[in-house]
């Protein structure tokens, strides 16, 4: 008899549909998380297009569902090393780094109060610093401190586990393994910034006030290192003037050749970003098409009303103006076909999305496209949802991730 | 209702240290006589959890209220099957908020006690609705590429299904294609559309009974128990059928297209015209106009995109060349929308040699028996003028099918029967007919597409148990219409199998509990059955609630709307919160301690009341906290009765409605907003300030500014003076 249960692999927005809506059919679900929390890109996002609400709105439901749902394990800080067997018969072993908290915690916040170290703060981009012990978000799910190992002074230190009350600090932690068997496999590891590194012509990130798009989300919430105040990274000062620049290593036959889908989309809601805070803030955009596809029309629409420049192409550089630190962009002016050189006080690179397995494969042998993408079902019983499968918004990638469930039932009835 | 109780305190966290924890034992050991109190340090700890189970076996306890931490966190820990459970959330809303070792601190935390005391006296644990009969078959509607993705994907997970297709044969808008655009990478190729391949399979799929030239003459019941009948050719034939698919996809508009020429010269055809020339061999065209966006993308005509157009334009010019290789191919342009992996297509299209042309169309006129495309050229400046066009084919947009239906559902959500019949009889298109009090048909957002929380939950629909997928529930592509079918399959069968053990589905999935009417005592003011964002409700002759317990989604609006509170779940009920109300300890007016009733929904505001505390934002200690499951199950009597107790004032927090509506019950906060205009009229009859009563939009990221809502109100309650009710 086959297996009923399923492996789903990513604990962002695709992998935590597919993991309630499978046990929400009745299957037992594993759900493996890489970061010490669920929610993933998702988590770092301020609004969603085209609502403007808040992404924490739906992923406290979703949370609600999981922890409702005991046929649900969700297992973080843990990566999936190998996959062998076949559909209905997979066994898995998966890796589970160190939390050096144990499940004891309460969250109380004693630990972090006493920790002397700081460290930069990875869901912020570094631009803010936590304790070495942490909560690792705001809204974190599960609710629990982690330590960064590499910050910790460990237990020559030891004040953490000193005042926590519930014993809760496991300096002396290990890494531990995982055996699992199941039916079938749901391969959500969704994707990363397309590495401004790889833009030589963009300078290779080493232009301070050129931030990507991902940034410019935690710069505009709440929860992140400005509390919500849009401002340059190298002086903090209020961008008067900002460019973004569509299609960052993306519809590029030297990067992605894909179309990353949801960058026109960000950075229209970006500019309701920026306008709200700075209503005379001159807006400009440059970009190849502007794709804001069915219904989205209204909101692009709505984002047309406020007064943005929109520059059709792609600038062939951007370079830092070394005593103000303005960013210069250079492109082709397409009207008078005459190369323009304009000055912008903060550049937004609307960087496109890369398929997390351009850096950590699938550990079997699945099938990629040229843009690295995973191909669903190229091995019977592992399917890929959300944005390591093609590119997409939440809409597309809660919907893709629904689809992948049934395809993984499919291969429990079968195999 | 519970019979005995057990009270756990847990002292960890710095509950111990904040709390007179002795005092706090003492509302639930001396007030309320609960026989089993214990306090903990560390309740969450496996010792912790021994312990509650030990006295739940031990004492036979069949309620437990546990005063700790909120219950955002450790619901996996405390899990105890057939208890009654209610967490009072001493840390985040209490401890956290409020000054330690602080009068009304404590004064907080033992009147929220009493309340989860109440709480767990009222509820009782749910046994489940199962209805009789029950099925597990799939209702697919629709019988084009998504209907048959549906059909296909629910049975081979091993569900029966029955497909319904009102032509004489499956495939709609398949058939009448040369070839679809790719469906998969390297999406580079036009593909064979293989509708005889697919009937195929369907035909060899024994769970799949298929009803072509058919249409639905009626559906009634709901999930797990929807009969309905099927219309083939005036012979009825009746399924019962536990989900349904709706997947009758879009036509195609030709309307108000005569600007580009359209119907004035017969060389300016549709796009499907394109497909029937391509299909039958015969382009004889040289020189090949494509425009785009053809009556889409445009404020007068479908001001929305289409999203499949380009993709199907930059197919028709590969396939141009393919069968007119000297043909030269023109695309008129705003954006090149081929989203995502589709770039690698427009590649292709490119390399055929195809010109792009960017800009707004400004005229299409006739020269010498060939057409002549003008139009901004936005990249070389100026206008661009291709004369000697044998061709010109609109990309023109689709209309979801539902669209023909909205002035019916308008009709029904007005409760005006004429109006309903005359728009029923003028659209002359029957999709559901379901049965139901609010109308036959799916409630629709903007355009005509089905009304669902589209970002978070695409699939969720306001009629419980249907799903649609494809291009009636949005514009979209072959590929992504697949996909859209293959989700929505999933949705369906998970319906039947949450149905089948009495559960909720989305949002408060898994919930056993559902509305109990006590219908001796109804008016027949039909709030509940008009009300019900889900129609879950129907009316007999008289005007008396019908239930449906499996098309309810558990809100509680139709429990708020009943002026009579007749309406009850066994874990939620009017009288539980009227009792916990009830149970605060209001000092009388000398003593100047406002109180102030909270009243918020559990979905955002809670967790955002959670947040201020997570932050350490201190807010106003005369604030005493119910959760409520949406805001729609606000019953006015609430407020009635917090004003009679002494409160001086209270606080709704619920999602935002409107057109980008955050309600997870999508009308919930709308209607309690509607239902607290009419208390405020009231209030101000009653000589009391109106301003007393106040509701708040808020979301979950709003935790920054709740401690200033709520330290605002204080304040204007305090203007106000005390509640002249007062200790009467």
């Amino acid at each position: 008899m086959a297996n009923k249960s399923i492996l789903v692999v990513g604990g962002g927005i695709s992998g935590i549909t597919a993991a309630v809506e499978a046990a929400e059919v009745g299957y037992e679900v594993f759900l493996v998380e890489k970061n010490p929390y669920l929610g993933g890109k998702v988590s770092q996002i301020n609004e969603y297009f085209p609502k403007l609400c808040p992404p924490n709105c739906g992923l406290e439901i979703n949370f609600q569902r999981i922890k409702k749902n005991p046929k649900i394990r969700v297992i973080t800080m843990a990566k999936v090393e190998n996959i062998s067997g076949q559909e209905g018969n997979f066994d898995v072993t998966v890796k589970i780094n160190p939390r050096y908290i144990t499940d004891g915690c309460t969250g109380c916040g004693k630990c972090a109060e006493v920790c002397p170290v700081e460290r930069a703060d990875d869901f912020n981009f570094g631009l803010s610093k936590t304790k070495a012990v942490y909560l690792p978000q705001p809204f974190a799910f599960p609710m629990k401190y982690v330590i960064d190992s590499t910050a910790c002074n460990g237990a020559s230190c030891g004040k953490c586990a000193e005042v926590c009350e519930f014993k809760a600090v496991d300096l002396a932690m290990g890494a531990k393994t995982m055996k699992l068997n199941v039916g079938a496999v749901i391969w959500a590891t969704g994707w990363d910034s397309y590495p401004v590194e790889k833009l030589a012509n963009y300078g290779s990130g080493t232009v301070a006030n050129a931030i990507s798009n991902l940034m410019m989300e935690r710069l505009a919430a709440l929860t992140g290192p400005t509390a919500g105040k849009i401002v340059r990274p190298s002086d903090g000062k209020e961008p008067k003037n900002i460019a973004f620049v569509q299609c960052a290593g993306s519809r590029d036959e030297n990067h992605q050749k894909a179309c990353s889908s949801v960058c026109c989309m960000a950075t229209l809601k970006q500019i309701s970003y920026v306008k709200k805070q700075y209503p005379d803030a001159k807006v400009t955009i440059y970009y190849m098409d502007i794709r804001a596809m069915g219904k989205h029309e209204d909101f692009y629409n709505k984002i047309k009303e406020y007064d943005i420049t929109m520059i059709k192409g792609k600038p062939s550089e951007i370079k830092e103006d070394p005593e103000t630190k303005d960013v210069i962009v250079l492109a082709e002016n397409q009207i008078t076909q005459e190369i323009t050189e304009l000055k912008y006080d903060l550049v937004v690179l609307a960087t496109g999305m890369a398929p997390a397995t351009a850096v950590a494969k699938v550990p079997a042998a699945v099938a990629y496209d040229v843009d690295g993408f995973v191909l669903s079902g190229s091995v019977p019983g592992i399917y890929a949802a959300g944005c390591v499968a093609k590119p997409g918004d939440v809409a597309s990638s809660v919907q893709g991730a629904t689809a992948a469930v049934i395809k993984a039932i499919q291969s429990s009835v079968r195999g | 209702m519970a019979k005995k109780l057990g009270f756990f305190l847990c002292t960890g966290c710095g509950i111990g240290e904040a709390l007179d924890a002795a005092a706090l034992t003492k509302v639930a050991a001396k007030e309320y006589k609960v026989p089993v109190c214990k306090e903990h340090n560390y309740l969450c700890s496996a010792e912790g959890v021994d312990l509650i189970k030990a006295e739940i076996e031990g004492q036979g306890l069949d309620g437990v209220i546990i005063a700790a931490c909120s219950s955002r966190v450790n619901a996996d820990v405390f899990r105890f099957p057939g208890v009654f459970l209610d967490r009072v959330n001493l840390r985040e809303q209490c401890i956290w908020s409020h000054e330690p070792n602080d009068e009304d601190t404590q004064m907080l935390a033992e009147d929220q006690i009493r309340m989860g005391i109440e709480k767990v006296k009222a509820g009782e644990v749910p046994t489940p609705y199962l209805g009789e009969n029950l099925s597990k078959a799939v209702l697919v509607v629709g019988g084009g590429l998504a209907g048959m993705t549906a059909a296909l994907e629910s049975a081979k997970a091993g569900y029966p299904v029955v497909l319904v297709e009102k032509e004489a044969t499956l495939g709609g808008w398949l058939n009448k294609v040369y070839k679809t655009t790719p469906m998969a990478a390297p999406f580079t190729t036009p593909e064979d559309p293989n509708v005889a391949g697919r009937i195929a399979e369907i035909e060899a799929n024994a769970n799949i009974k298929v009803y072509t030239g058919a249409v639905i003459e009626k559906i009634a019941g709901g999930p797990g128990m929807f009969d309905a009948e099927i219309n083939q050719g005036g012979n009825i034939v009746a399924e019962r059928v536990g989900a349904i698919i709706l997947a009758t996809g879009s036509k195609d508009n030709v309307a108000q297209l005569d600007h580009l020429g359209y119907g004035k010269y017969p060389n300016v055809i549709t796009h499907a015209q394109f497909e029937a020339m391509a299909k039958a061999g015969n382009i004889g065209a040289k020189k090949v106009a494509f425009i785009q966006c053809a009556g889409s993308r445009d404020p007068e005509r479908l001001p929305y995109c289409s999203a499949a157009c380009c993709v199907e334009t930059l197919k028709q010019t590969i396939i141009l060349k393919e069968l007119a290789p000297e043909a030269m191919a023109y695309v008129f342009y705003k954006d090149i929308r081929s989203s995502g992996q589709y770039e690698h297509f427009y590649k292709a299209a490119q390399e055929t040699g195809a010109v792009f042309i960017k800009g707004d169309i400004k005229g299409i006129t006739e020269a010498g028996g060939k057409l002549v495309v003008e139009s901004e050229d936005i990249l070389l400046g100026g206008t661009a003028r291709v004369e000697d066009i044998d061709l010109v084919v609109l990309a023109n947009g689709m209309i979801p099918t539902t669209k023909a239906t909205e002035a019916i559902v308008a009709a029904a959500g007005e409760g005006d029967a004429a109006a309903e019949a005359a728009a029923t009889q003028e659209a002359a298109e029957k999709i559901l007919n379901l049965q139901y009090r609010q109308g036959p048909e799916l409630p629709n957002l903007k355009y005509g597409f089905p009304d669902s929380h589209f970002i978070c939950f695409p699939y969720e629909t306001r009629r419980t148990g249907i799903y649609a997928c494809g291009s009636v529930r949005a514009p979209m592509d072959m590929a992504k219409a697949v996909s859209d079918a293959t989700g929505a399959a999933l949705k369906a069968i998970q319906c039947v199998e949450a149905t089948a053990g009495g559960a909720a589905v989305h949002p408060r999935s898994g919930d056993l509990s559902y509305p109990e009417f006590a219908l001796q005592r109804c008016t027949q003011c039909k709030r509940c059955t008009e009300e019900c964002p889900f129609g879950a409700i129907n009316e007999d002759a008289k005007g008396n609630p019908l239930p449906n317990p499996t098309r309810c989604r558990r809100c509680g609006t139709c429990m708020g709307a009943c002026p009579e509170r007749i309406i009850s779940f066994k874990n939620y009920s009017v009288g539980m919160i009227g009792n916990m109300v009830k149970a605060v300890e209001v000092p009388e007016e000398d003593e100047e301690k406002p109180r102030i009733l909270i009243l918020a929904c559990e979905n955002d505001a809670i967790p955002a009341l959670d947040m201020a505390g997570i932050n350490r934002l201190k807010y106003n200690s005369w604030v005493r906290i119910v959760p409520v499951r949406c805001l729609g199950s606000l019953n006015l009597v609430w407020v009635a009765d917090s004003m009679s107790k002494g409160f001086d004032g209270v606080l709704l927090l619920g999602c935002k409605h409107g057109e980008d509506y955050q309600c997870h019950f999508m009308k919930g906060s709308e209607l309690a907003e509607i239902r607290l205009s009419k208390v405020s009229e009231t209030l101000d009859r009653l000589g009391l300030e109106s301003e007393r009563v106040r509701m708040i939009q808020i979301s979950i990221m709003d935790y920054a500014e709740l401690p200033k809502i709520i330290d605002k109100f204080a304040e204007d309650l305090e203007e106000f003076g005390p509640n002249p009710m007062k200790g009467f």
